[in-house]
This record gives C-alpha cells, structure tokens and sequence, in this order.
C-alpha cells in the first residue's frame, strides 16, 4: 500500500520535474499519469519489472482508493467559492446562467460529435 | 469556564486537525446521503459538502485560509489522483483505442465549444473584459485554468471559481441531459463530461459507469492540453 502510494507519487515527481524542466503546457500530473500506464504496459511485456508495486494488484488497489473518493478531493477548493461569493453578487446570476447555458453547450456539441464520427468510421463500442 | 472553552476553540481552529476531521465528516454525509438517494444528479457530494462547510466557516468567522490551511491535505491528493487515472485507462486500454479517431474529433469540437461559448456568452450578456477573460478557461481543471488566467491577465481566484461551479453544474446537469438525448453510448457520454466539466464531471462519471469515468478521465487530460493552446489565441480573435 504504501509502496504503491510512493510509485504513484514518484511518477508525480517525475512528470512535475519534466513539465517544469522544459516549460511544458502540459500539467505535471498528466504526464506522471502518461508514464505509470507505460510502467504497466512495459510491465506486461518484461515480467521482470513486476515487483513491489507493480505485483499483484498492488499500485491497481492505491489506485482504486483514490478514484473511488475523487469527490471529495475537490471540497477544500470548491470552499473557496464561498470566500469569492461577492465576485458572483457583483455580477449578478448572470456568471451563473452563461456558465450553465455553456456546460450544456458544451456536453451536446461534444456528445454529439462523438456518435457522429463513431458512427461514420465505424468505431461503435465493442 | 467559557473563557476555557473559547481558548479551546482558538486553540483547535488553528489546527489541520480539526479542518481535515470536518473535511471528511462532512463529506462522508454527503456521500452517504448521495449513495441513499441513489446517486441522484442532486445529490452531488461535493455541491452539499461544499455550502455545509462554508455555512460552518461563517457561521464561526472563519476565514478561508485558514480552513485551508488543514484541508490541503486533501487538496494535495488531487495530484496523485490524476496519476491514478493510469488504472483504469489501461485496464480499458483496448476500447480506448478502438475509439480514438471519435475521441480526437470529439475533442476539437467540444474544447472550442467551451471556450468560444464562453466568451460568446459572457460577451452577450456585457460583462467587463476582465470578467470574460477569467471565464474564459473555465472547462480545465483548476491548476491548469488559474495558470491560463493568470497568462491572459485575468483574474485568477474569478477563474477558480467559474471552474468549481461549471464542474459542479456539469455533474449535475450531465446525466439528465444524456438520458433526456437519447444517447446510451457510456463512451460519448463519459468523454462530454470531461471535456465540459474536469475532474468533478469525471467523478460524477465514475459514479455512472467505469467506462464513462475512464473515458471522462482521458477528456478531463487532454482539454486540458487543448484548451491552454487555444484558450489565449481564442480570446484575442473574440475579443478583438
């Protein structure tokens, strides 16, 4: 457990080492993110590398903790709304109206086009 | 007697650990409230965890940094939770890949509608330059879209919180829309909620369907990389 809590922080450290090192857009998380599915990729290929972590189910259980509670990692920052609450006063309910008329915009055109190529190139769920 | 117990009080609200306990408290009520009402779009966790505790603060005049000041313990997670997303993408590898050409395409479309949209909107309805231009991002997750705030000289604490009531809003409205269109396909669905409401759309999609998280988590990433590339270029030919 705690290992694997290490492995997933380490391939963190690396993708914020990266992203910072070379001025990337990207954010570090993301690339930590790119390099633990190429860990268990290499893994499936040279079982070599199956230790610790990487061994039975081990960095795939952390993983799962996590995910399961995703959640709740974004109450300290949404509580942040509630300090900011005279921005969205001062401009009345319309921040709040554009932001939900542009969520739904947003939702249907990417949905949308989603199934249209799906359907176009074939691509359907297996 | 009342002046011990006000020591007391100053004494804990200076400590993580009293922050962090309401932190979790809180949420494993919503969580559980959520989970009762059968994950109801309305019973998002974070929406009721989020007014409770701030309800709390004011009612005790508590400011916000100090408050975060114990709950960035589990603001910190959100980092190694990104990297966890590994997981689930590789054990769904297979249809991942089947899928990326729809994906890629869903991905253009959807990253321009948030921005455009946005500003479009924010434009129509007049309001200050400065105020579109920190609504602008509001579809990335927070890190990313604070950063982009800050290149386009906006505000960033504005953006900060365009990006937690879009994701709030997006988890609430995602499920109702999609069943409301027709849509079925769990892949598209997942991917929409992504692209239009980050990592709370993505948790809101876990929830649904792993396939839906699975691919909400790969839109949540790669908007992100869209929309910090567009994002500027977008808004000075908007804004011209």
């Amino acid at each position: 457990m705690l290992a694997s809590l290490g492995l997933i922080l380490l391939c963190q450290l690396i993708g914020e080492a990266i992203t910072r090192g070379f001025g990337l857009l990207l954010p570090g998380p993301v690339v930590g993110l790119l390099l633990l599915l190429i860990l268990l990729l290499v893994r499936d290929r040279f079982a070599i590398i199956a230790q610790g972590p990487l061994r039975n189910g081990g960095v795939e259980t952390a993983s799962r903790g996590l995910l399961n509670n995703l959640s709740l990692l974004f109450v300290p920052a949404g509580v942040g709304v509630v300090e900011k609450l005279d921005l969205i006063y001062a401009h009345g309910i319309a921040i709040v109206l554009i932001l939900a008329l542009s969520v739904v915009v947003t939702l249907l055109a990417t949905v949308l086009t989603f199934r249209l190529v799906s359907r176009l190139f074939g691509h359907e769920a297996p | 007697m009342k002046d011990h117990a006000f020591s007391l009080w100053v004494y804990l609200s200076q400590s993580p650990l009293l922050w962090l306990t309401i932190t979790l408290l809180v949420y494993a009520v919503s969580e559980a409230l959520s989970l009762a009402l059968h994950r109801h779009p309305l019973a998002n966790p974070v929406l009721h965890a989020v007014w409770i505790i701030g309800v709390f603060l004011f009612v005790t005049s508590t400011p916000y940094p100090v408050y975060f000041s114990g709950a960035q313990f589990v603001h910190f997670l959100l980092g190694p939770a990104t990297v966890a997303l590994a997981i689930p993408l590789y054990e769904n590898r297979r249809i991942v890949l089947a899928s990326i050409v729809p994906m890629l395409a869903a991905l253009v479309v959807g990253s321009v509608t948030a921005a455009a949209s946005i500003v479009l909107l924010a434009k129509a309805a007049g309001l200050p330059r400065d105020v579109v231009l920190s609504l602008a991002p509001k579809s990335v997750t927070a890190a990313v879209a604070m950063g982009i705030s800050e290149t386009l000289h906006a505000d960033p604490s504005l953006t900060a919180v365009a990006v937690i009531l879009t994701g709030i809003m997006g988890a609430i409205i995602v499920t109702p829309l999609m069943n409301w269109s027709g849509i079925i396909d769990f892949r598209a669905r997942g991917f929409a909620a992504g692209i239009a409401a980050h990592g709370i759309g993505t948790a809101r999609a876990f929830q649904v369907d792993e396939v839906a998280g699975v691919f909400s988590g790969i839109a949540m990433s790669l908007n992100a990389l869209v929309t910090s590339l567009l994002v500027p270029l977008a808004v000075t030919q908007l804004l011209r």
